[in-house]
């Protein structure tokens, strides 16, 4: 098996079935690949992460990591991960240093053996080292958390939304990271609430409901979908988004930012088409243009459908 | 949307060279700025910038070191049990109680802002309906998705009409949809004049504030429309504004 993550038909349900977390989940990731999971709040996100890294056992369905079976090898696979959940799990009253130590002997290693590996992040965090680690801001717990992760030098990174709650810069800085553990060969199985973040993986999977909806690369997913969209703005949003979502030519309107979104019912909608409707409703500042659909309007278009199909 | 420009309206938020030391450190550095009424105000700045504190000082709880200020028209050294009861607080950290039922909630928070009986069951249950959460009336927070549990929240926060509602990071964690879901509640509250102060993390949802100020170092380095400070900083998006000015800090962030 020469992918880093093979994952096939795998369920999970819990209270004795009654809700279905993984429906039959089937994906292979390729090594040394940066693989985006993105999708809302209960779509199984973490419930996979779980059982990939061996914190569950799975109903049916198969899953190897790095070759390995998550059920029978349970204990080589945690030797070759590293997985940062997405809530803080050190020892808040441990410092820094303290954490780090802890994970390296856990492992049976130390921060010297593999500090090649965790240099460009520790050095940021190093002048702080006798600081417990309850008291570091979002920020720097989070790179703490990602040394801890990869101390062991670890083959696969399971990343749980770490920039969740974290300020632009920071997780700039934290993508960046990521981008040269890449090219050390580490395989990165990341999740996001950010689209922007979805757009710097090499493949995203988009769940819902426990399903993959769809799995490309961020261009693909651009490329597969080609639908007309119109920026509307004028002052008086609130009015404009009613107004928009009441027009006859109107399939889907949303905000988005300055502007709202509108996604016409009829391929062959003119911009004037839309000006001659809103003229009436006497609103100033009107500004309308033809743009290229985002990655975030895809992932909206995309999970409307999904959830619509599910009711 | 208000108008923003229009100058005969007294602001409803105004404070000047408001300043919070904490020894010899500077938390909030001689601030000055006035919101509108209706205004949706984007208040934007990296971890450790001074947000929180200067927020704290906004609502009642902290009490400046300097400077002079008035929120929802009153002082905010002298009359801060006037200000709470005029404005709404919502933060991702502290909103809801979790063992609590989403009706239980509505009837604690409607008690503690002074609503009547009468007002309680009647905005309660327009907000139920609003929400379309009628069969989850009964269950408790806690079993609610987190989209669910920030949009009840918000609306509690404004259920008693407030003058300003203060949105600490309301929307972390949670999915495009359910983010703009969240919006349009926003953008509905300042249409009935609720003015809107909110802290985001996403850069995207700055663009849909009316204005919004930057802060670096207890310093607000920047203020003004989103689509004006994208042409003062020859900038294609909000993000490139905001990266700009933070990497300028020289304050750790915590």
């Amino acid at each position: 098996m020469d992918s880093a993550l093979h994952v096939n038909q795998l369920v999970m349900t819990y209270g004795k079935g009654k809700v279905t977390a993984l429906n039959d989940i089937s994906f292979d990731v390729e090594r040394g690949e940066l693989f985006g999971l993105i999708g809302p709040d209960g779509a199984g996100k973490t419930t996979l992460f779980r059982l990939l890294t061996s914190l569950l056992i799975p109903d049916s369905g198969t899953a190897h990591v790095d070759g390995f079976d998550i059920v029978k090898d349970y204990k080589e696979i945690r030797r070759r991960v590293g997985y940062m959940p997405g809530r803080f799990s050190l020892y808040q009253d441990l410092t820094i240093e303290e954490n780090l130590n802890f994970f390296a002997r856990v492992f049976k290693t130390t921060i010297e053996e593999n500090y090649d590996l965790i240099r460009d992040i520790y050095v940021q965090i190093e002048p702080f080292k006798k600081r417990r680690a309850g008291k570091l801001s979002g920020g720097m717990k989070q790179k703490l958390a990602l040394c801890c992760a990869l101390i062991h030098k670890p083959s696969i990174l399971f990343l749980d939304e770490p920039t969740t709650g974290v300020d632009p810069v920071s997780r700039k800085e934290f993508w960046e990271m990521l981008k040269r553990l890449k090219e050390r060969q580490i395989t990165i199985l990341v999740s996001t609430p950010y689209m922007d973040e979805a757009a710097l993986c090499d493949r995203i999977a988009l769940m819902q409901s426990g399903k993959i909806l769809s799995i490309a690369s961020p261009v693909q997913t651009l490329a597969n979908y080609e639908h007309l969209l119109y920026a509307v703005r004028a002052d008086g949003m609130y009015r404009l988004l009613n107004d928009l979502r009441a027009a006859p030519f109107t399939e889907r309107c949303y905000a988005f930012g300055e502007s709202h979104h509108l996604l016409p019912a009829y391929p062959n909608l003119s911009e004037s088409d839309v000006r001659n409707y809103l003229d009436e409703k006497n609103y100033t500042n009107l500004e309308i243009e033809q743009i290229t659909p985002g990655i975030e309007d895809v992932f909206m278009a995309l999970l409307e459908k999904g959830s619509e199909e599910v009711a | 949307m208000s108008e923003v420009d229009n100058k005969t309206i007294p602001p409803v938020i105004s404070v000047e060279g408001l300043t919070k030391q904490f020894g010899n450190f500077k938390a909030v550095d001689d601030i000055t700025f006035d919101v509108a009424k209706g205004e949706i105000f984007g208040f934007l700045g990296a971890n450790g910038a001074g947000k929180t504190t200067a927020m704290k000082m906004l609502i009642g709880i902290w009490k400046p070191t300097s400077g002079e200020g008035k929120v929802a028209g009153y002082d905010i050294y002298s009359e801060t049990e006037k200000i709470k009861r005029n404005i709404g607080y919502m933060s991702q950290r502290f909103s809801l109680y979790e063992d609590l039922t989403v009706w239980e909630n509505i009837r604690f928070f409607g008690g503690i802002y002074g609503l009547t009986r009468e007002e309680l069951r009647e905005k309660g249950s327009a907000l139920i309906d609003r929400l379309g959460m009628g069969e989850k009336k009964g269950s408790l927070v806690a079993s609610l998705p987190l989209g669910w549990k920030q949009k009840l929240s918000f609306s509690i926060a404004i259920l008693h009409t407030p003058q300003i509602v203060f949105l600490d990071e309301p929307t972390g964690g949670v999915d495009p949809i359910t983010r703009r879901q969240f919006w349009e509640m926003i953008y509905e509250a300042a249409d009935r004049d609720i003015t809107v102060f909110v802290t985001t993390h996403y850069m995207d949802e700055a663009e849909y504030c009316n204005r919004v100020s930057i802060m670096v170092d207890g310093r607000i380095e920047a203020l003004d429309k989103p689509a004006q400070l994208r042409k003062d900083f020859n900038a294609e998006s909000m993000d490139q504004v905001f990266t700009s000015l933070a990497r300028k800090a020289t304050r750790s962030a915590d």
